[in-house]
């Protein structure tokens, strides 16, 4: 049986179970009002039981060796793929993901002590308010904000965002996104933010890889590629690696040897190279545009880990090394370079990556707060640098 | 046809299916008009946002008239839309308030057009149109009212990377970059516009095939530009300035520290810089200070020369064509604070029409620059010893390979 007919039936099947969605999703070309639940839960995805937000059986939570800075937000990643269909591996690029395929992605936040759940007061994530989310998420103590659903139909990916309730019971479909007031508690430091939901057409501010083919509106996940998957992350037997997982569960094929896929470390690990380190992070925040040919291909500047479109690390240039400021208004901070070996002061790259003001930050979208964290590690990846960068006014 | 009239709006306001505890004090809309008259109503920015979300090829979406402040930056990827305000006098969006964006209004699809309307006070640039191929702005305003400019955004008018681009009948006021930006793109008319208080007025950067015309910029640091940057993907070439007025541009320079434009001296007509195959003619240039037109090399640049390897920036300005231009009124009070190889001259209290930095790519070449005979003789600094210069008079330039004027199809 051919995986199209396969899939086809498949749909009919769900479509006869009366979960008509994954179907539906399958063939629809466009975007219309309505075409979509409104509620997350008529999705039959993730559900309620307890204290517990559960995925469906058969889904796969995975997480990333390295994830994009949201705020400080935790995120629960969920792969569904249809039954019987198989995701393809890219050395690359995302993982060819076969139509019907959901993946969910939740954002939440610990509760303070004293807030009372769906109040504005959130906790800065230490390693112990970690949950894997493998079996399911402890919802008693968290402030669920979001769950964003990327939905591979036969024209392409969508994406939607679902907007939790205030009883945190269901969450709902927000098109054009929302605004939510917070504060971050943070031992006693206590900051007040705007956690920005993105809409739909915002999605491709950041889900738009290709910018050179027309068709710009085509989105794909970014997290779901081999370099980002391939760590050791608990779940279905054990400890093990995320991608064997994969080809375990008969969820993926043609994964080559262990030693021939890339992997991107995680950017927290003061035992691996700070290079190695910062690459990473930058791929995971950055490169989504910052490519050869992503939205900001017109800045000369790329921080793709990949091959295929990736940055080219033997040019330094293109990843900012003495790289002049060409453009962006105020965004340089009066700083001469992207990245001056040795001088994080003159160093473009922090003076952004270090700003929560629109039009300065980057990244553009995503995020309302400065990940400290993150800046410290490009911070001293900077200031350890071989090399130096001056002027032509300061060699002339 | 899709309008968010009254009716649509309060059954939207009826129906918003917000959570109390998500909406904080400030969402809860419509309020009232604020001291400039203008309104937040969050359910006339979600239905806004769900019409560009919405929108198919062929669709037309009116904002209708009023004065509204928008918290986020609207986005398009859809394409063959057009996006018409009531006027730009009558429909005005202020992202004065702005909490995400940082552009007013983003567009990733084909065959646009935005007509009709205001843009104001975006935190980034105005309107950034990306990769696109057609993209076509009529009767637009953009314009930052700060009067601190350090908070006004780079890029009034900004499509990069795009093909068939038509920018007319607009309006840029106060950008702290350049008013209507025109990068990395191909085939493009700019024409009827007019750009003010800008640090520059019209810029056309690494860009090919622009055709430039009866634009008036006054009032800026430097009037029109012609840039050629290193370490961008695609280099520039191929332009055409005409029958423009650059008129008065004298405004101190208050781009950001590092920029491009920030060398820009105040009092500058047009720049060339490291562009090649430019022609500058029958242009009205008056009242500026420093200098009517300068063409320069990234020489006179901080930027690092990047000779000698494959696919290196060219660094020089070749093959520029500069005829039949009337330029007046240069001059009274040079800015010599910036682009250092002219200071040498500057620095004597001349101004002038028309200064070449005099890097040349051959000893004693003239990078295939023409002035034509019967306008003003073209100061050509020596590069080699700072201070002197030579007086090029006009000659005959009927040889120069022109350009055909751009069509967009």
């Amino acid at each position: 049986m051919s995986t199209r007919l396969r899939l086809a039936l498949w749909s009919l099947l769900a479509l006869l179970l009366g979960s008509a969605l994954l179907g539906r999703a399958a063939g629809e070309s466009g975007l219309a009002p309505g075409a979509f639940p409104a509620r997350l839960s008529a999705w039959g995805l993730i559900h309620r039981e307890g204290g517990m937000l559960k995925a469906r059986a058969g889904s796969v939570t995975y997480d990333l060796a390295t994830p994009l800075f949201s705020d400080y937000a935790l995120k629960w990643r969920v792969l569904f793929l249809p039954k019987g269909a198989k995701a393809a591996y890219d050395p690359d690029r995302v993982l060819d993901l076969p139509v019907g395929t959901v993946i969910a992605k939740t954002f939440y936040y610990p509760l303070a002590p004293t807030a009372q759940p769906g109040g504005e007061e959130v906790l800065k994530a230490h390693p112990a308010d970690y949950q894997t989310g493998v079996g399911g998420l402890r919802v008693g103590r968290v402030r669920l904000m979001e769950t964003r659903l990327l939905v591979r139909r036969a024209a392409g990916w969508i994406a939607l965002p679902y907007v939790w309730d205030e009883d945190q019971r269901d969450a709902t479909l927000e098109r054009v996104g929302d605004t939510i007031p917070l504060t971050l508690v943070d031992g006693a430091a206590r900051t007040s933010f705007v956690y920005v939901v993105p809409g739909t057409s915002d999605c491709a501010g950041c889900h738009a890889p290709d910018y050179t083919k027309g068709a710009i509106n085509r989105i794909e996940p970014i997290g779901i590629k081999a370099r980002h998957l391939n760590r050791r992350f608990p779940g279905a037997f054990g400890d093990i690696n995320q991608l064997a997982r994969l080809v375990r569960l008969g969820l993926l094929t043609g994964k080559p040897a262990a030693a021939e896929i890339p992997a991107n470390v995680d950017w927290r690990d003061a035992r691996l190279p700070l290079n190695a380190r910062a690459r990473s992070y930058l791929d995971i925040n950055c490169s989504h545009c910052h490519s050869p040919v992503g939205a900001a291909r017109t800045t000369g500047l790329w921080f793709d880990q990949g091959h295929e479109h990736g940055a080219d690390w033997t040019n330094p240039t293109r990843t900012g090394l003495c790289k002049q400021i060409v453009a962006g208004g105020h965004g340089g901070g009066g700083r001469p370079f992207d990245v001056a070996p040795g001088e994080p002061d003159r160093s473009i790259l922090l003076y952004r990556v270090g700003s929560n003001e629109p039009g300065t930050m980057m990244p553009e979208l995503g995020r309302s707060l400065v990940h400290a964290e993150g800046l410290a590690l490009l911070a001293n990846w900077i200031a350890r640098m071989d090399g130096q960068c001056r002027l032509a006014s300061e060699v002339r | 046809m899709k309008a968010a009239t009254p009716t649509h709006r309060a059954l939207l306001a009826g129906a918003a299916a917000c959570v109390m505890a998500l909406c904080s004090p400030a969402l809860a809309a419509p309020g009232a008009p604020d001291a400039d008259g203008f309104v937040t109503d969050r359910a006339f920015e979600k239905h806004l946002a769900e019409q560009l979300l919405d929108a198919r090829p062929g669709d037309v979406i009116t904002i209708p008239e009023g004065k509204w402040k928008l918290m986020r930056g609207l986005s398009l990827t859809a394409p063959g839309v057009t996006i018409r305000g009531a006027g730009r006098d009558r429909t005005v969006l202020s992202f004065a308030g702005m909490v995400s964006g940082p552009v007013g209004l983003q567009v990733t699809g084909d065959r646009f057009t935005l007509a009709d309307l205001t843009v104001q006070d975006t935190k980034g640039d105005g309107v950034k149109v990306n990769g696109t191929k057609g993209v076509t702005i009529r009767a637009v305003r953009v314009r930052w009212t700060n009067p601190d400019k350090a908070t006004h955004g780079a890029y009034g008018l900004y499509p990069v990377g795009c093909t068939d681009v038509l920018i007319e009948d607009s309006e840029v006021f106060g950008s702290s970059d350049a008013g209507i930006y025109v990068g990395q793109s191909d085939n493009i008319i700019v024409r009827r516009n007019r750009a003010e208080q800008n640090v520059a007025g019209i810029e056309i950067e690494n860009s090919t095939h622009a055709d430039v015309y009866d634009n008036v910029a006054t009032g800026n640091t430097g009037g029109i530009l012609v840039f050629n940057m290193p370490n961008l993907p695609k280099p520039g070439g191929f332009t055409r300035l005409h029958n423009n007025v650059s008129e008065a541009n004298n405004t101190p320079n208050f781009g950001a520290k590092g920029t491009a434009v920030s060398i820009v001296p105040a009092g500058t007509g047009m720049i060339v810089l490291a562009n090649d195959d430019v022609e500058i003619f029958d242009n009205v240039i008056r009242g500026n200070n420093t200098v009517g037109i300068a063409i320069a090399s990234d020489y006179s640049t901080n930027y690092k020369i990047e000779a000698g390897s494959p696919g290196a920036h060219d660094p020089y300005p070749e093959r520029v064509l500069i005829a039949n231009n009337v330029i007046t009124g240069t001059g009274g009070a040079p800015d010599n604070a910036l682009f250092p190889a002219a200071q040498a001259i500057l620095a004597a209290g001349q101004s002038v029409n028309l200064v070449w930095d005099g890097f040349a790519r051959s000893d004693g070449g003239d990078n295939g620059i023409c002035v034509a005979a019967g306008g003003d003789k073209l100061v050509r600094l020596d590069a080699a010893h700072p201070g002197q210069l030579t007086l090029i008079p006009g000659r005959d330039c009927s040889a120069f390979p022109r350009q055909k004027a751009v069509v967009i199809p």
